[in-house]
């Protein structure tokens, strides 16, 4: 039986267990003998969880257990005996003669797997009545012992809580376990990348010129220097150049001046600009900001001035990271108590004397919380960058320059053809691995800021 | 105006006339007419939800904060319309200084709190002036000797009493006419409210102060006026002593007998 034929029978046993145990427990209730403990419901899905969670617990066990089941039995076998003892070729003609059993008619390559076919899917179908037969048998099992079970003063209510409880708890430990999976990859291959080329080179070299080579040190450089300037230039200089004034403006215009119902309008549309996909920024940055600012740099004679610049990434970046200071700031200045705002308005202080000299400095390690984590975000976007500020790693100042950062390389390392053994596509994994560890300590530090103020003022 | 209420405005610092305010649809307060003069202290009490607060910011227009809130009726100072359009707010705070229920000084130095309204104002002409401003109005609210020696520590350190003294000196460094105190001691312990009694006792003859209270006891000792809210109306309005020893009206002495509020 295929597993979706398997799954839908599981439904059904398990539809029926639940109406069987429901049913159960409704007749105490009848028979007029004391109160139930739990609901009827309740053992109702007790009855129903336990006739299907051991099966499925045995199906994915089974599954990945009865293909070495099944080669197993095709290799005892006396007519593959004569195999070679090549393990590379033994494999390709055990793989074959599988997919020949799974598809009859295919044309066979080594006409030993087509010897081999009739035998594993002789095997695999003796192997799959087994699995087949011990699903249900447990299914059936579970159900048994579950309804059994099932008395007026049975606490059924509180074993399905506790079920409840531990899918709840997978559930959150899936976003940890994959997390951490993620870091242990980036740790893996980086170190693999640090094995052919030395961290000093790499964290402290001002050259970079990775080349399509497996071969180490063939006059490639792997200095990330300019990457990091590029970086740092665009999406902490340049981008929140642009975002902080603007952002803490326009939070101080929505929470302090804006009437109730300028502000229901303003607050969503603000919201929206941080909902537009990343790369819809990158088209407006690449093909209408950085060609005006190429000719606006002509114009003011900058001769050096190129159509991919930071200056173009820069500020349509800082732009798309306004909404998200905007809205920290506003969180922050709004929780500022209003006693202050009322005690400086009270001294005779105008609006904007009160929220220059008491409002923002009050609100002001909120705000920096909020600029440290917009800071993080932006270095580590992607799309407006790969798509405005271009690929030549110079390390320079001029923002009407090409720079590079350390996203877009990753995305250049990592397109095309790919050899995984090559220290040009491992240090993609190295450099990762430095955004990672940066915007971690970026996030720790600015939450650390955030839930201090907090406190201070509850 | 008629030139009858001209002659009390002679002595008279704030007068309120017929004054109404809405929240929205909601009458607040009901055609108000009191008199604040410069000698006497006068408290406002009343049970819990009665008005006294909401009246005493419309004083100095502190109500203008909450857009749903509208007053009508004549409010003056010195004879002069405060609703006026003529009026401006900032300076009409600056001379109607405000004590608020919860001490709220700001997160700055001692120093920088009371140098605030000065500076706003333009007050000092250097930095020994302000100094000067700074020390007598912290001798005035009587917190100068607690505090002399850590003028640069947060305000915020210092104990509930001593914040709320020097909200009282933040209110008095930028030379107020009048002060107003919203339940001023409803957040201190019993020996920093008598701190804050004698101090209002020093104050007053400086400044017309008003002081809304709910602790009738308050308001016998340091006030010499006293009116008595109910229901959004007052009631009555008298010498304190007279009110506390013979009232006139019979809510007024239920109140102050303690059958309700």
């Amino acid at each position: 039986m295929t597993g979706p034929a398997i799954l839908l029978l599981l439904l059904g046993l398990g539809l029926i267990s639940w109406i069987f145990g429901r049913a159960k427990a409704n007749r105490f209730i009848t028979t007029g003998s004391k109160n139930l403990n739990s609901l009827p419901n309740y053992h109702g899905w007790y009855t129903a969880l336990w006739a299907i969670v051991p099966a499925l617990i045995f199906v994915a066990i089974w599954s990945s257990v009865s293909p070495a089941l099944v080669t197993d039995s095709v290799l005892s076998n006396p007519a593959a005996a004569e195999l070679t003892d090549n393990g590379f070729q033994r494999g390709a003609i055990l793989s074959e003669a599988r997919a020949i059993a799974n598809n009859p008619g295919q044309k066979a390559f080594n006409p030993e797997a087509e010897q081999l076919a009739p035998l594993y899917a002789q095997a695999q179908s003796y192997y799959d009545i087994v699995g087949t037969l011990a699903v249900i048998l447990l299914c059936f099992a579970g159900a048994a012992y579950a309804f059994i079970r099932i008395r007026p003063d049975f606490r059924a209510r509180k074993r399905v809580e506790q079920v409840v409880m531990i899918v709840l708890l997978m559930a959150s430990l899936i976003a940890i376990i994959a997390t951490i999976g993620i870091v242990a990859s980036l740790i893996f291959e980086s170190a693999r990348f640090f094995g052919m080329i030395s961290p000093i080179d790499f964290f402290f070299g001002t050259e970079w010129n990775p080349k399509n080579t497996s071969v180490a040190g063939d006059g490639e450089d792997f200095g990330a220097i300019p990457l990091f300037w590029g970086t740092i230039f665009i999406g902490a200089i340049i981008a929140m150049a642009i975002a902080i004034p603007f952002g803490l403006m326009s939070a101080v215009y929505l929470t302090q001046y804006a009437r109730p119902n300028v502000r229901k309008w303003m607050k969503p549309i603000l919201e929206v600009l941080a909902g537009v996909p990343t790369v819809v920024y990158g088209y407006f940055a690449a093909l209408t900001v950085a060609p005006a600012l190429r000719d606006f740099a002509a114009a003011i004679g900058i001769s050096n001035a190129t159509s991919e610049s930071a200056l173009a990434a820069g500020l349509v970046m800082g732009v798309m990271i306004i909404p998200f200071v905007s809205s920290m700031a506003d969180d922050s200045i709004a929780a500022v108590p209003s006693s202050m705002r009322d005690g400086s308005l009270a001294m005779g202080a105008t609006k904007s004397e009160t929220i220059k000299k008491v409002l923002i400095p009050a609100a002001l390690p909120g705000v920096v919380g909020g600029v440290l984590l917009a800071v993080s975000r932006a270095i580590g976007e992607t799309m407006i960058v790969v798509m405005a500020a271009g690929l030549a790693a110079n390390l320079t100042a001029n923002p009407f320059a090409s720079v590079t950062t350390v996203t877009t390389q990753i995305v250049q390392l990592l397109t095309g053809d790919s050899d995984f053994n090559s220290p040009k596509v491992l240090a993609a994994f190295a450099l990762g691995l430095t955004l990672f560890v940066v915007t971690l300590l970026l996030n720790l530090v600015a939450l650390h800021i955030v839930k201090r103020y907090r406190e201070a003022y509850e | 105006m008629n030139t009858e209420t001209t002659n009390i405005a002679s002595s008279n610092k704030m007068t309120t006339r017929n004054v109404d305010v809405f929240y929205g649809e909601k009458q607040a307060i009901n055609g108000v007419s009191i008199d604040i003069d410069m000698e006497n202290v006068t408290a406002f009490i009343g049970p819990s939800g009665c008005g006294k607060s909401t009246f005493l910011r419309t004083m100095n227009r502190m109500n203008d904060t909450i857009p749903s809130c509208r007053v009508t009726g004549e409010i003056t100072l010195d004879g002069e319309d405060i609703y006026a359009p003529s009026m401006d707010v900032v300076q009409l705070r600056a001379r109607v200084g405000m004590v608020f229920q919860k001490p709220n000084p700001f997160p700055k130095s001692i120093y920088d709190n009371i140098a605030y309204g000065p500076r706003i104002h333009g007050l000092a002409s250097g930095k020994d002036e302000l100094d000067q401003i700074v020390e007598k109005s912290l001798q005035r609210a009587g917190l100068w000797n607690e505090v002399k020696d850590r003028l640069n520590e947060s305000g915020t350190a210092l104990s509930g009493g001593q914040q709320q003294r020097l909200c009282i000196a933040r209110a008095i460094a930028v030379d107020p006419e009048v002060i107003l105190m919203d339940e001023p001691c409803s957040a201190l312990d019993p020996i920093a409210t008598a701190k804050i009694e004698e101090l209002i006792h020093e104050l007053r003859g400086k400044y017309a102060i008003v002081i809304v209270t709910h602790n009738m006891q308050q308001a016998a000792r340091v006030s010499q006026r006293t009116a008595f809210f109910h229901l959004g109306t007052m009631v009555e309005y008298g010498d304190t002593s007279e009110m506390f020893t013979n009232p006139q009206e019979e809510r007024t002495r239920d109140y102050i007998t303690g059958r309700y509020g």
